[in-house]
């Protein structure tokens, strides 16, 4: 087990990633979070507080993802998590996905069907605290808080303070060295 | 959870819960435009309904629809279907279909465990209604409903009492109500004339009357049921008119009620007899919502049964 990200390096992770999402859209006007349930919802509002902080506040919202997921059959009935559409919707807006870890990308191409459901934003960007690589769909995200180089026999395992007793992000298993 | 939904009993608490919980997310999702939504595709749901039935089967259908699920309706009316023998070969044809759930209404109690455990075939069955038995789907959409109109009660019916009137004998309404909202934790009171009260009663913990005007003075939920003539082979009250007297619902008694009291039917109501039309029409009658929130209870429910693999798995709420 080995920890890749501590508590600082994960504020200040989120810090650049609110930055970089102000660069990019040239401000933050039509600019609306969507996090993924569980922990991307949580890192959706931190960056939403730096936000508010660096400039202005923005909508922020969650989407859950279960009833689109392309994986139902492989395993038993999830319970599904609270989906929240912020007041003024999705239209026409820039719309940034947050999700934790990102690594076959589908749950992020589930994520796209359920928008697709809801509106038709302007633009989809997505912003991961993790990018560990080993894609199977053609899915990039366009702000990452940390690349890091995985074996597909590891798994990282992201900790926040808000369901977790801290905040880190670590890598578990693997082949022992 | 269970792979089949059979009765109340299959369900803990927490499953109770979770399938409202569920339907609860469902509702949010489809607030505004609905939506197919992809999660059963490819998947069968076959309603096999051997009496009839408006909105079960509507709202089933709707259900599995809504989760893009295939949908076969077998209706049995006019053929000459008994139980056994061709229950069997209808259970037969639908597994060479490759149906993943059946739907099933049938007018003799224990039809729909008898096709669970009968070995004819794979597929989830799913009770909607089996003789004087049970109701199961019913029962959660009432749950839920009463859930919507009291915020107070999410996670436990402790403390919330509910009436129960009509005819229980022949309800299979009351009974999945009973074991649900007693299991949530409500206390229930059956109010009917003796006729129509169940021999068993003393082991349902729940309270009998035979006085309605009392009743209706204490509780935040009264159901009333349907009187179902086409189930009494004798005559269980002197006249339609003095059971209405007794057991209905007119304008006095409404105006009995508590203040934040509703008014519940699973329908179809015989107006005029349980219920008087200005007791349906009011504003506590929440006939219509039990009806909207059918949908969403029951596409929980398929989503519950077939939305996972193997359904070996424990629910968690």
């Amino acid at each position: 087990m080995a920890t890749v990200l501590d508590a600082g390096e994960i504020g200040r992770a989120l810090k650049r990633i609110a930055h970089e999402i102000i660069e990019h859209n040239h401000g933050l006007e039509n600019v609306v979070l969507l996090g993924i349930p569980t922990r991307g919802a949580f890192l959706s509002e931190r960056i939403g507080k730096f936000l508010s902080e660096i400039q202005s506040p923005v909508p922020v919202g969650t989407l859950d993802i279960t009833l689109h997921r392309d994986d139902l059959r492989l395993r038993p009935p999830r319970p599904l998590l609270p989906t929240l559409i912020p007041i003024g919707g999705i239209e026409g807006k820039d719309v940034v996905l947050v999700d934790d870890v990102l690594y076959s990308g589908r749950t992020i191409r589930a994520a796209l069907d359920a928008l697709g459901e809801i509106g038709r934003p302007k633009t989809v960007q997505l912003a991961v605290l993790v990018d560990r690589g080993h894609r199977e769909l053609p899915i990039r995200a366009d702000y990452v808080g940390k690349n890091i180089p995985t074996s597909a026999s590891e798994s990282v395992r992201v900790h926040l303070t808000e369901i977790d007793s801290e905040d880190s992000v670590e890598i578990l298993g693997g082949d022992s060295k | 959870m269970n792979r089949h939904l059979l009765s109340i009993n299959d369900l803990s608490p927490q499953d109770a819960l979770g399938i409202l919980n569920t339907a609860s997310e469902l509702s949010k999702i489809s607030d505004g435009p609905m939506k197919k939504l992809p999660t059963l595709r490819g998947r069968t749901v076959v309603n096999l309904f051997f009496e009839d039935s408006t909105r079960t089967r509507i709202s089933f259908e709707s259900a599995a629809k809504r989760l893009s699920a295939d949908v076969i309706n077998f209706s049995a009316k006019g053929s000459s279907v008994s139980k056994g023998e061709s229950l069997k070969d209808t259970a037969q044809t639908l597994q060479a279909m490759g149906a993943d759930a059946v739907v099933i209404r049938h007018g003799a109690s224990g039809a729909a465990q008898r096709l669970a455990d009968s070995g004819w075939i794979s597929a989830s069955v799913i009770n909607a209604g089996d003789g004087t038995h049970e109701h199961p789907t019913q029962a959660l959409l009432d749950a839920y409903t009463i859930r919507s109109k009291f915020p107070q009660y999410q996670d436990s019916f402790a403390g919330l009492k509910v009436g129960i009137v009509g005819d229980i004998l022949h309800s299979r309404v009351a009974r999945s109500n009973v074991l649900l909202l007693t299991k949530l934790g409500a206390k229930v009171s059956l109010v009917a004339p003796p006729t129509l009260i169940p021999v068993g009663v003393t082991d349902w913990n729940v309270e009998v009357s035979y006085d309605l005007d009392e009743v209706v003075k204490k509780v935040d939920v009264l159901m009333m049921l349907r009187v179902q003539s086409e189930r009494m082979k004798d005559s269980f009250f002197p006249s339609e008119r003095e059971y209405s007297r007794g057991y209905g619902l007119d304008l006095a008694r409404l105006n009995a009620l508590q203040e934040h009291a509703i008014v519940m039917h699973p329908g179809p109501m015989n107006r005029g007899l349980e219920i008087s039309a200005e007791s349906a029409d009011s504003h506590r009658s929440v006939v219509l919502a039990q009806v909207a929130n059918g949908v969403l209870v029951r596409m929980a429910v398929l989503y519950q049964l077939l939305g996972g693999a193997a359904l070996t798995g424990e629910v968690s709420a």
